[in-house]
């Protein structure tokens, strides 16, 4: 009898208990079901998508529920400066490139509008990366001019997405501008950090090779090819320098969402002088720490994160270098604030080194004079000229004299030539560093002393002089000889 | 039962517009073969045909509206004509001064360009008619490959607001034919029937062995971009779209004519 009332008793714990677990379990389930499946997600309410242009990003979408997201996007073929006097019919998205940054999360339930501007002449389109659909919304979305197309998608998938157009030529349309990027944050949003910065990267393809002022034409062939003769961040050389550089302050965390539109080149981002905390490997879930540079392919992206230290200029690279310092694929982000020297001493001291030689002895290169040819003419000056500028000059001037833009002036119709050619002589000769003008523009690099001999000054000055629309002075050894 | 009715109007108008007899000048197109950039990698026949040597002008689709007043602004039919149909044009019977009245008539729908040539006793190119007139240049019946005419075409995609500016001022092409390339885009009668579909990488409609995967794959001449813009665009617009860069000219049968 009290082992029966016992075991009712014991029986009622049971059922109560697995009522309860059974209970936790569908509840559970459910969750998880919200969970690992976006398509059953409920959505609450409705937004109108806060868009930005490069490099700024919408505010993090953070603890909020699923929604229905507004997007509105504008298509606009409309002419930019591509670098300094070099310009191009750009074809974008909201009038920038790259596009505007759209922010989304996990679940949302985006109602995408596209319009195509009434003065443009092409019909456009628009692949997102982050649609599980055809054609990433490219078919749903195709619309001629002064029109517009709207269609809906889910966001399944957390990440950061590539989104371009792919109207034919597709190529053509990416090579003139047309991409950004769509973040579709986790549940529960990204951690929150100090600054978060968009910065994409593009290859273009111009008639005119790099520098070549005017209004330039899209090259199908360089682009077949693959032969850049841009490639920058955010649209144009300059894109994030200057002016336009990213800014942030010691010991603060920075987010950079990073893209790649290509369309050919595959980037290998890294910033100079830091090392990133966090990389979102391709922008997706998987987290690796403390890399230096990562490889971002054509048509993906990458999260990175990292806190700065120390004040300074960090400098956006694509570690493809002379795509940096010889195509545009430069930025900054400029770090003010506390040195620190813990973290980055400086420089100590800096004094000679000889080995062999005793240290007071001043090492004197002398270069050997070659035997001084009586008269040479000006066909043999321009010819050996034309030489030291290849060996010497064409590096930071170009094949073409036209230097290349925010780095290296142009020698090309050089007013600072032309005014002094004395001046220019001393510049060969002893160098030049600090800031000079340059037909209107300001450049502050430092060209060091040419180890060339005064009869080869004269020579690459003559041939630098009797080309590229220049005076047409010829330099002699004696004007060099007397250079001081 | 639409295209009936639509067929009933478009009888209805032509007969009405059989008086409305002002004609542009035409040119004799001799026909002959060509590939043309999608679908085949046989030659596709053209017969002989006469085409306009302009686009219709703003001043000739004034006329045209004002004996036909169902194609004017305010009473054109929702079905035939979008909401930019004569867009910029003033009122009904008005240009006002943003148009000039020799410079291409814009925002016209398909339907209205298509009457406009039946009364006119013409019809709209096809699609090939088009094509294979617009390869030439100035000495050439076909100069696809030179690069001088390619660029020329190009920097014209390149220029805004071309429409803007008056029939007659590009160059006379081959056959005696202006503006094919450098002023507006031109409707046709088929414009639609082919090629790049809002998916271009990978035709969503037809065969897709005959069109373009990728857009390109199909194509006879992958490097002859400046077309794969010109299918691109006619694929993007339906018969009651009225555009800013898009005009029209009307070509007549020569077989027609001589009746």
């Amino acid at each position: 009898m009290k082992n029966f009332k016992h075991s009712k008793k014991r029986l009622a714990c049971v059922f109560f208990l697995a009522a309860l677990v059974a209970g936790i379990f569908t509840s559970c389930d459910k969750a998880v079901a919200a969970k690992e499946n976006p398509e059953l997600m409920k959505v609450y309410g409705e937004s109108e998508a806060e868009m930005t242009s490069p490099p700024m990003v919408p505010r993090p979408v953070g603890k909020r529920a699923a929604t229905k997201l507004i997007v509105n996007m504008e298509v606009v073929e409309k002419e930019m400066e591509m670098s300094d006097g070099v310009s191009y019919v750009y074809w974008t998205f909201d009038g920038t490139v790259p596009g505007s940054f759209i922010r989304t999360r996990v679940g949302d339930e985006v109602e995408f509008h596209l319009k195509n501007h009434p003065d443009s002449k092409l019909p456009h389109n628009i692949d997102l990366h982050a649609v599980t659909g055809p054609g990433g919304g490219a078919e749903s979305s195709f619309v001629a001019p002064g029109h517009e197309a709207v269609f809906t998608f889910k966001t399944m998938n957390p990440g950061l997405y590539v989104y371009h157009c792919a109207t034919a030529p597709v190529g053509m349309h990416i090579a003139n501008g047309m991409y950004g990027l769509i973040l579709v944050e986790p549940e529960g949003g990204l951690e929150p950090v100090d600054k978060e910065y968009y910065v994409m990267q593009g290859d273009f393809y111009t008639e005119g090779e790099n520098g070549e002022r005017g209004l330039q034409a899209f090259s199908m062939q360089k682009a077949v090819d693959e032969d850049a003769d841009y490639v920058v961040f955010n649209g144009k050389v300059g894109g994030l320098t200057g002016d336009n550089a990213l800014t942030a302050k010691v010991g603060e965390t920075v987010r950079l969402f990073v893209g790649n539109g290509g369309p050919n080149l595959v980037s290998s981002f890294h910033v100079i002088g830091e090392i990133f905390d966090k990389v979102y490997l391709e922008g997706g879930a998987m987290i690796n720490e403390n890399v230096q540079t990562t490889l971002i392919p054509a048509g993906g992206a990458a999260i990175v994160e990292f806190k700065v230290e120390v004040p300074g200029n960090l400098v956006l690279v694509d570690h493809s270098i002379f795509r940096a310092f010889n195509k545009g694929a430069l930025g900054i982000l400029k770090v003010e604030g506390e040195e620190n020297e813990k973290v980055f001493g400086g420089k100590i001291e800096e004094k000679v080194y000889n080995p062999g030689v005793t240290a007071t002895e001043e090492a004197t290169e002398e270069v050997t004079e070659d035997a001084p040819v009586a008269s040479t003419s000006l066909a043999q000056k321009m010819e050996r000229g034309k030489q030291i500028y290849t060996q010497n000059c064409l590096a930071c001037h170009q094949a073409t004299g036209n230097g290349i833009p925010n780095a290296f002036p142009p020698l090309a119709n050089s007013d600072y030539l032309n005014a002094d050619v004395h001046r220019a002589i001393e510049v060969v000769k002893f160098g030049l560093s600090g800031e000079i003008e340059v037909n209107g523009n300001v450049y502050n690099s430092a060209m060091p002393k040419q180890n060339i001999s005064d009869e080869d000054v004269a020579n690459v000055l003559t041939y630098v002089y009797n080309n590229w629309g220049n005076n047409k002075t010829e330099v002699t050894a004696e004007m060099v000889k007397k250079a001081k | 039962m639409k295209t009936l009715t639509r067929l009933a109007v478009c009888i209805a108008i032509m007969i009405q517009g059989q008086a409305y007899s002002q004609s542009g000048a035409m040119v004799e197109v001799r026909g002959g073969e060509f590939i043309p950039l999608y679908g085949t990698k046989t030659e596709v026949p053209v017969g002989n045909f006469l085409m306009d040597v302009y686009p219709v002008t703003n001043a000739e689709f004034l006329e045209f509206v004002e004996q036909n007043p169902r194609w004017r602004k305010s009473q054109v039919k929702q079905l035939f004509a979008d909401e930019n149909y004569l867009r910029s044009w003033k009122n009904d019977l008005s240009l006002g001064s943003d148009n000039l009245p020799n410079s291409p008539v814009t925002n016209v729908s398909w339907f209205a360009a298509k009457n406009y040539c039946e009364c006119q006793d013409k019809r709209l190119p096809s699609i090939d008619e088009w094509e294979y007139v617009a390869m030439a240049n100035e000495t050439s019946p076909d100069a696809r490959s030179e690069k001088s005419y390619n660029q020329y075409i190009l920097s014209w995609y390149e220029t805004p607001n071309t429409f803007k500016n008056t029939v007659g001022n590009t160059f006379k092409n081959y056959w005696g034919v202006f503006d094919l390339h450098g002023l507006v885009w031109e409707w046709t009668s088929d414009f639609n029937s082919v090629m790049i579909g809002g998916e271009s990488r990978q035709d969503s409609t037809g065969d897709n062995n005959l069109f373009c995967g990728a857009a390109a794959v199909g194509a006879t001449d992958l490097m002859n971009y400046a077309a794969f813009m010109r299918y691109a665009f006619r694929g993007s617009v339906k018969a009651r779209y009225s555009v800013k860069n898009l005009g029209f000219r009307c070509v007549r049968d020569i077989e027609k004519s001589n009746l």
